[in-house]
């Protein structure tokens, strides 16, 4: 062992935001009742959005493909319910703007119970087949990102892959909905990362959990066999561990490269809920239909973490949790580093979102800004190495293009810049919009 | 007498140099037209890239060997541009004013707000986070991004929240087409009157619930037009410019909802008094 990995505590740079997972971490998943409409964008992972199959009238069961994937960087959708296909077109996002949806009425006399699905034969499959299961699942990435997971599993003639890591990272504060996962379902995460696992003939299994979920870390270590290839390592508390490339440098202190992808390192990172959700389909046959959201936030009468079919209305599920406080200003899609407001509580649940946060006052206020006093502090927060300071006045002076000489487009936007300012500079923001513009840049008519 | 050696070697070095210099200087020589120097001090300097062109001199290099007409500038006045004209001994040509026009008419008071917007003031800041607030997801955000960019001080947002162009100060150079992160602005020529001011790709009930003043796709505009003027594609009348001499303002009386203007001077007037209870808040 390199005698300096004993000063080597997690990932270089980041922050340390409150943890605030009290509210709902011993609180075990539930299940919300059914709702009367569930709506499905089509496109709720990255890349092209799927291509619905199904037409008005027509009536589907639960966990019925709906729509198929329209390009290799694509995914498959299944109806989270048994009833029928009441409107296709247009419906507004949880991002304000109207994307392309399919509304689901539930059939209120159906029992609403999933088939017994076939488990599939996983062992016997190639790694081809097996990557077109998975697109046949609808599995994406379900930290946040809902990166279609079959594209990361399609592994590049002469690469590797020596370890599959399993992220629980969760770093983000008030979301408890991976760590509820460990605690409750630890044997289908550890199937589920044997079937990843021995399909990209990796080495050992790696799963990388925060210190602060001890009760996840005692689920787990009681669930791993002596002679598993699976490790399990408890990570100091930092954000953005939960980043790919964050949690790759803690656990193996390897850095990925700028524009190169954690398999150029030989390891594959996947989010817990993700794996499970690998475990359901290949054991149970159950595609991606439900996922679990945290309810959370001071203003929520009755936080919880619940197992919400796909399409449910945030509306129900804040219903559930006993309606918003009146104290209420904000709610936000996701945890409160990264997570974006939500512009109608009609819109839907989707793969990527982990969590639900309702705000009050306290919490969204804007502290008055002031001037740039060149402290530093955000170049010492910012985990890609990236000058945030820079980039903000860059994007305040509209020098979008002088931007990407500043590597802008390696940033993620994690929001450390912004939790470290002192000066109360809306760093990220700033640079969020220099993004925008960046990627919508038409040519300038002459 | 050795310390005079290094500056001796570096006066020789200096003057070798210099000789090349001056001999290359009077030998390779590139001869530049005088009049593009003196074009381009007559050009107004900005360069706003209104007339497709980098910038003013490049402009002035093209009109030197006769590529372009001195009106191809929107930004210099008629005198300046009959000097150059006359400086150059070429045709002025004519050109149009034009100006710029928002596809959008839907200010505070008539389009519906979902929720409130309370990060910085930018409306692609606002676009990114959650669309902005406003019900409509086509419309102008009136936060001031077009304002900034402007490099004529032509735009003010006005208290209904949208942007005031000020025909005499807009030279129609693409600055605030290129601000615009709902892509609004569009340069016209400002003798076309007949105006559709909305640009929601929705129908009927669905587009008039996001805002009072937004075009329903009834189609009366385009009855009440001169045949062929105007035509529907999609959901939006589309105004063929090229038959532009016979619109008239009869196309717009019928308008249920105001979003097709006949619009003479500046698009937005500064309202007073304004209905407070126009913004319909959902719960």
């Amino acid at each position: 062992m390199n005698p300096l990995r004993l000063f080597h505590k997690s990932f270089d740079h980041g922050v340390h935001p409150a943890h605030l997972k009290e509210q709902t971490c011993d609180l075990p998943m539930q299940r919300v009742p059914f709702v009367k409409e569930y709506l499905m964008p089509l496109g709720q992972n990255l890349g092209a959005p799927s291509k619905s199959i199904v037409q008005i009238g027509q009536r589907v069961r639960k966990g019925e493909l709906i729509a198929e994937a329209a390009a290799f960087v694509s995914t498959t959708l299944h109806s989270p319910v048994t009833g029928t296909i009441k409107e296709i077109g247009d419906f507004r996002n949880f991002d304000g703007n109207f994307v392309p949806a399919i509304k689901i009425e539930a059939d209120i006399y159906a029992t609403q119970q999933s088939d017994a699905g076939n488990p599939i034969e996983w062992q016997s499959l190639s790694i081809d087949e097996f990557i077109q299961e998975v697109q046949n699942a609808g599995i994406v990435g379900m930290g946040g990102a809902a990166f279609p997971t079959h594209v990361k599993f399609a592994i590049p003639e002469g690469k590797k892959i020596r370890y599959l890591l399993i992220n629980g990272a969760e770093c983000e504060p008030y979301l408890t909905n991976d760590h509820r996962l460990m605690i409750e379902r630890p044997e289908d995460l550890l199937m589920g990362a044997e079937i990843v696992r021995q399909k990209l003939g990796a080495e050992e299994t790696v799963i990388g959990v925060e210190k602060n979920k001890p009760e996840a870390i005692a689920a787990l270590r009681q669930h791993i066999k002596p002679g598993d290839p699976v490790r399990l390592v408890p990570l100091h508390v930092k954000y953005p561990q939960g980043a790919e490339k964050m949690i790759i440098k803690t656990i193996f202190n390897r850095e990925v490269p700028a524009g190169q992808l954690p398999r150029d390192v030989e390891v594959n990172v996947n989010n817990v809920s993700t794996v499970v959700a690998i475990a359901d389909y290949f054991e149970r046959g159950r595609p991606l239909i439900e996922r679990i959201v945290t309810v959370s936030g001071p203003g929520i009468t009755y936080p919880a973490n619940l197992i919400v079919p796909l399409g449910t209305p945030v509306r129900e599920l804040l219903r559930f949790c006993g309606g918003l406080t009146d104290a209420t200003q904000e709610v936000i899609m996701g945890g409160p580093m990264m997570g974006r407001p939500i512009a109608t509580l009609d819109s839907p649940i989707t793969k990527g979102s982990s969590g639900i946060l309702a705000f009050t006052a306290a919490e969204t206020s804007r502290r008055k800004e002031y001037p740039c006093i060149s402290c530093g502090r955000c170049v010492e927060a910012c985990p890609y190495f990236l000058n945030p300071a820079r980039l903000a006045r860059l994007s305040r002076a509209r020098l979008f293009d002088e931007m990407v000489n500043y590597n802008v487009m390696d940033c993620v936007e994690c929001g450390c810049c912004t939790f470290a300012c002192p000066s109360a500079i809306p760093i990220v923001q700033l640079i969020r919009t220099g993004k925008d513009d960046l990627r919508t840049r038409k040519e300038t008519p002459a | 007498m050795s310390f005079l050696i290094a500056p001796a070697i570096m006066v020789g070095i200096g003057l070798f140099f210099g000789i090349i210099l001056a001999v290359s200087h009077r030998l390779l020589r590139v001869e530049e037209d005088p009049r593009i120097e003196a074009t381009n001090g007559m050009l107004p300097g900005t360069n706003c890239g209104a007339c497709g062109q980098p910038g003013c001199l490049p402009f002035a290099e093209k009109l030197v060997v006769g590529e372009l007409e001195p009106s191809k500038c929107t930004v210099a006045s008629a005198d300046d541009i009959e000097n150059i004209a006359d400086y150059l001994q070429i045709d002025a040509g004519r050109q149009e004013k034009l100006v710029a026009r928002l596809r959008c008419g839907g200010g505070k008071a008539q389009a519906h707000q979902i929720a409130e917007y309370h990060g910085f003031e930018g409306c692609r800041a606002a676009a990114v986070a959650s669309g902005g607030g406003k019900g409509c997801s086509w419309g102008c955000l009136g936060l001031y991004d077009c304002e900034v960019a402007c490099t004529f001080d032509a735009i003010r947002i006005n208290s209904n929240g949208l942007p005031q162009v000020d025909i005499d100060k807009c030279t129609a150079c693409p600055d605030c087409i290129n601000a615009c992160p709902r892509d609004l602005f569009e340069v016209v020529p400002l003798s076309q009157k007949l105006y559709v001011q909305c640009s929601i790709p929705l129908a009927g009930e669905a587009a008039t619930s996001l805002c009072a003043v937004a075009c329903d796709a009834c189609g009366k505009c385009v009855v009440d037009a001169s045949p062929g003027l105007i035509r529907m594609e999609n959901t939006l009348p589309v105004i063929d410019y090229s038959t532009n001499a016979v619109a008239t303002p009869e196309a717009v009386f019928r308008c249920a909802t105001d979003s097709i203007k006949w619009i003479e001077g500046n698009q937005f007037q500064e309202q007073e008094n304004l209905p407070i209870g126009g913004q319909k808040k959902y719960a």
